[in-house]
């Protein structure tokens, strides 16, 4: 039920209880934002148990968090904690360089990131109830999350012209079962809920991903390395409801404080997007 | 007749689909103009204190409750938009409602994601019952003189009806469902 909506990246119960009143439907607990981790470097992990839990008494909205790629122990602590969503993300240290979580197992719903098609059905697989893009997180940059849409809808659309025979080694090359190609090829969607993810920074940011397709929209570094978190937080949430609305979308941008700091992709020493494949 | 869906945020597009299903005229509702070309609204599930931001800050609130006064609105509000029809909302951080239906219902009474359920229901006048799913769902715990329960679950109501007022605590639209929202067209 999070489709149309914003979910935000937070650090403290402060933050969340901000979230919430600027219309978040949904936070996103964790230890340090992308920016940071970028900028500090070290091991990212789940976040303490602890400040998950301070955060699921202050708000009503949906709480999620993240584990490493492929760390179940993590998840379980996750699950235990009975968080809403669970997110195996790029933007912490990968912790099983050969597989991702078994999702079928743990009873709470998991987002993942994906880059192109084959992604995201190798992780609906492994039992995803959501996908967002990867992008590139951190960076303040869209230009990856343009990136991984477009070639995600690209690729469904390509589905159509392929011959059984080929689709069948299509689905075999990329490791995912036939069956669930072909139910994509014939829906032409995802069979999940579609979030974008990594670098959105601006209300336009979001209006511009709506416009693509995009279901609902993450925001990580975006609304806490602004210099004015709450009104960044309610004008992207306001641009993701309206972004058919020019009218609405240039009040909610006008005026606006300093969005975070950017980075041009091409500078980047670590390109979260490559971690999980 | 054309229904309305409130477009602000959650299942809109479930219910549209469910509702183009059943060949009837349905569009987004996201503004006063919106509102004003249809005859029915449902308002889907979704994140309460979201759409009652959005509910507010379009004016749609005060819009609604005198077009449901005047009786020229039926409604349907599932999960979330149960939630904003109800009279008193109680739990954490509760939204403000639009006080359509005289009932007391608790927001994530059935707890976290973790407790979200699928079931199937008796309904009152159906002979078949009806599949649908609880997603961190609210509870209707206690309901006026003039409120007709139509369903009920564990003893609590999950289906009520007050005038042309319908709220349902579950989602039958996620499961391709349209006994409710025929019903709905009926009220």
């Amino acid at each position: 039920m999070l489709k149309g909506g914003v979910i935000m990246d937070v650090v403290t119960a402060k933050q969340a209880k901000i979230a919430e009143r600027a219309g978040a439907c949904a936070v996103m607990a964790l230890e340090r934002v992308p920016s940071d981790i970028r900028a500090q470097g070290g091991v990212a992990r789940m976040s303490d148990p602890q400040l998950i839990k301070d955060i699921q008494k202050v708000v009503s909205i949906p709480v999620m968090a993240k584990v490493r790629i492929g760390h179940t122990a993590e998840a379980r602590i996750l699950e235990a904690m009975e968080v809403d969503f669970i997110d195996e993300s790029e933007v912490l240290t990968v912790a099983d360089p050969f597989a991702h979580v078994d999702k079928h197992k743990i009873k709470i719903p998991f987002v993942c990131g994906a880059t192109n098609l084959g992604e995201a059905l190798r992780r609906i697989n492994e039992g995803a109830a959501m996908i967002r893009t990867k992008g590139e997180a951190g960076t303040g940059n869209v230009v990856e999350a343009v990136r991984h849409l477009k070639l995600i809808k690209k690729e469904i659309v390509d589905l159509k012209s392929m011959s059984p025979a080929t689709l069948k080694m299509w689905a075999t090359h990329q490791r995912v079962p036939i069956e669930l190609v072909q139910r994509v090829k014939k829906a032409q969607r995802l069979p999940v809920v579609t979030f974008v993810a990594g670098g959105i920074a601006t209300p336009a940011d979001a209006a511009l991903l709506m416009e693509l397709g995009a279901e609902g929209v993450f925001v990580g570094s975006g609304i806490f390395k602004s210099r004015d978190p709450r009104r960044t937080a309610e004008a992207i949430v306001q641009a993701t409801v309206h972004y058919k609305d020019a009218k609405k979308l240039m009040e909610v941008s006008t005026g606006l404080p300093q969005p975070m700091a950017g980075l041009e992709i091409g500078t980047l020493g670590i390109r979260l997007q490559e971690r999980g494949h | 007749m054309t229904i309305g869906v409130l477009a602000f945020h959650g299942d809109f597009a479930e219910h549209l689909d469910v509702l183009k299903s059943l060949s009837v005229q349905c569009r987004e509702v996201r503004s006063l103009a919106d509102l004003d070309k249809v005859h029915r609204l449902i308002i889907p599930g979704g994140e309460s204190t979201v759409m009652s931001r959005f509910l507010d800050e379009s004016g749609l609130d005060k819009e609604i409750i005198k077009r449901v006064v005047q009786g020229s609105l039926p409604i349907y509000g599932t999960c979330a938009g149960a939630i904003l029809l109800a009279k008193k909302v109680t739990g954490k951080n509760a939204p403000r409602s639009l006080k359509l239906i005289d009932m007391v219902i608790d927001r994530n009474a059935y707890g976290t994601q973790a407790q979200s359920f699928q079931t199937e229901l008796k309904l009152k006048g159906m002979k078949k019952p009806l599949p649908v799913a609880f997603i961190r769902a609210p509870m209707i715990t206690k309901v006026g003189e003039d409120v007709e329960v139509l369903a009920s679950h564990n003893g609590f109501p999950v289906l009520v009806k007050q005038g042309s007022v319908l709220a349902g605590t579950f989602h039958p639209e996620v499961r391709g469902q349209d006994a409710i929202h025929r019903l709905f067209l009926c009220i």
